[in-house]
């Protein structure tokens, strides 16, 4: 295991960097995700508009690992239709579980690749996949 | 630094020799489960390799065998635990069951308003039985409260009553390392005509218990703390009380005469004893208590606390390590919880790994703990027999890294 290649610098910007961890003034859609074996526990709130996500943020608290997936997902799916917000969690899921070998279609993910690796730590990927989940559950609604 | 327990005990070990991302393995995570000496593995393979047999229902020479494996390990047990007779012992699948056996049974001749008292620093395994059979059948649950060094104060105690009906408390908790005072918690529990049940999960690996010394009416344990396989635990019961209790599992082996439309049971312990047992367990149980036996647990003790004092006092060193539980160290065992300013613990504990060093991360089954101490989780490390000097030296320059990979100074 290589920890240069899960704690990566673009990892540890979003871990610090909190512009995406705030409250929202009147969100459409709150969704809490839990990871109850290690304690990541995040509140994903989202403001859609005529099927567009206009804005999103999240509080809560967790390992780095769930945090930066958390926060890269938000400025990913900022502006997106919700279908192809759901597109884009279909498609990091999808990569977690090696089940991806079109690499257009991993480009879609931008900064999001970035958790390429952790399918390769079994015990970190529920963190990475936590806001994606957590993304279906309120786009579900 | 002189070690009470000599390093060449671990090579009894072969799992130490592993290599974990490349490094020598340093497994600090006893406290969910430790390594099993070869000893233990070979009584195992011995038993399928030459007695297996389905025990109490053959005449045949190899379920004789196998019978006789399984009841010399009760006879183990007693002894190990100093208990009046095998019968007052009943092997479960671990700790988790006795606890849940205890609840259904005990419960049964409960009445709406008796009290049942825990401790907020329980495992959620002797909590959720309790808390179901609170709600079924109208019941008070209680908590003792701990102090902020993890020890119980005396104010606490007023909670046990003439209403308590019964007590249930881990002798040592897994998160806070503390050792708690059972023996005068069981004596103030009679005097109100409470039962006490004692978890020993996390104590009886490492240091002598004696059912009658406590005078705990229930005791239960589980093998794979304490050197032994996974899927085999222990339920000690006094005689009179398992007695008077109905069994937990209905199936082959706990009956008497089964009719139609009823049964009468078996005497006790096997009416609490459906199914074909773990035997292989029970034996690789008694080869662990036999090894426990041979290295004294006394020494085992006494290793532990010179393991604990030497990295508490290299933890406390470190200014971004916040330590929980007592201080006192004569108040705890080998089990020591913390957390790095700054870092989850899960990051923690990924970080420890790179460097072969396991660890345990997140809320230990302790969530009522943890949102009473006001933390989401926390690290933890715990030691055994077989650990030394040298892996708390990997472990404290390993956690000196950590933050550093998550972009933090020092």
């Amino acid at each position: 295991m290589d920890l240069n290649q899960i704690y990566t610098q673009l990892i540890m910007e979003h871990n610090k960097n909190t512009h995406n961890k705030r409250a929202l003034i009147n969100p459409t859609l709150i969704e809490h995700g839990h990871n109850p074996s290690c304690g990541d526990d995040i509140t994903l709130n989202l403001i859609e508009k005529d099927g567009i996500i206009v804005d999103a943020s999240f509080t809560g608290s967790g390992c780095a690992i769930s945090q930066a997936s958390t926060s890269i997902m938000i400025d990913l799916i900022k502006g997106k239709k919700v279908s192809e917000a759901m597109e884009l969690a279909e498609i990091f899921i999808k990569m977690i579980k090696k089940e991806i070998d079109d690499d257009s279609e991993l480009e879609k993910l931008e900064d999001a690749v970035a958790f390429e690796n952790i399918s390769n730590m079994p015990a970190r990927v529920k963190c990475a996949v936590l806001p994606w989940h957590t993304l279906e559950e309120a786009l579900k609604k | 630094m002189s070690q009470i327990i000599d390093s060449k005990i671990r090579e009894d070990f072969p799992i130490l020799e592993k290599k974990v991302n490349g490094s020598r393995l340093v497994y600090l995570d006893n406290a969910a489960t430790t390594q099993k000496p070869k000893c233990v593995v070979d009584a195992i393979s011995d038993y399928y390799y030459n007695h297996n047999g389905n025990p109490h229902r053959g005449a045949h020479t190899l379920s004789i065998e196998a019978t006789s494996l399984y009841d010399n390990a009760k006879k183990k047990v007693q002894n190990f635990i100093n208990a009046d007779s095998e019968d007052e012992i009943v092997f479960t699948k671990n700790c988790t069951e006795s606890l849940n056996l205890l609840a259904y049974s005990l419960s049964q001749s409960f009445k709406e308003d008796d009290e049942i008292l825990l401790c907020i620093s329980e495992h959620h395994s002797n909590i959720l039985p309790w808390q179901r059979i609170s709600k079924e059948k109208n019941l008070i649950l209680k908590y003792i409260y701990v102090n902020e060094d993890g020890t119980i104060p005396e104010s606490e105690y007023e909670k046990i009553n003439k209403n308590t009906k019964l007590i249930s408390i881990a002798q040592m908790s897994n998160v806070l390392g503390t050792i708690f005072p059972v023996k005068k918690i069981s004596q103030i529990a009679h005097e109100k005509g409470a039962i006490v049940v004692i978890d020993a999960a996390q104590s009886i690996p490492h240091m002598k218990v004696d059912v009658k010394d406590i005078d705990a009416d229930f005791l239960v344990f589980s093998a794979h703390k304490m050197l032994g396989p996974m899927g085999i635990g222990v339920l000690y019961g006094k005689k009179h009380l398992l007695d008077n209790m109905p069994p937990f599992l209905l199936g082959g082996d706990m009956i008497e005469y089964v009719y139609e439309n009823d049964v009468t049971f078996a005497q006790v312990p096997y009416k609490f004893e459906a199914g074909t047992q773990n035997v292989e367990g029970a034996v690789g149980l008694k080869a662990a208590i036999d090894y426990l036996e041979k290295i004294g647990l006394q020494n085992i003790e006494a290793h532990e606390k010179m393991l604990t004092e030497y990295a508490v006092e290299e933890m406390l060193k470190i200014p971004y390590i916040e330590i929980y539980g007592p201080m006192d160290l004569e108040k705890r065992g080998g089990i020591i919880s913390f957390n790095v300013k700054d870092i989850h613990p899960h990051d923690v504990s990924t970080i420890l790994d790179s460097y072969g060093v396991a660890s345990r991360a997140g809320h230990h089954c302790c969530q009522p703990l943890m949102r009473y101490m006001g933390i989401n989780s926390s690290v933890r490390i715990s030691f055994y027999l077989y650990n030394n000097i040298e892996d708390i030296d990997i472990f404290i320059d390993s956690i000196k890294n950590v933050r550093k990979w998550l972009g933090y100074g020092s």
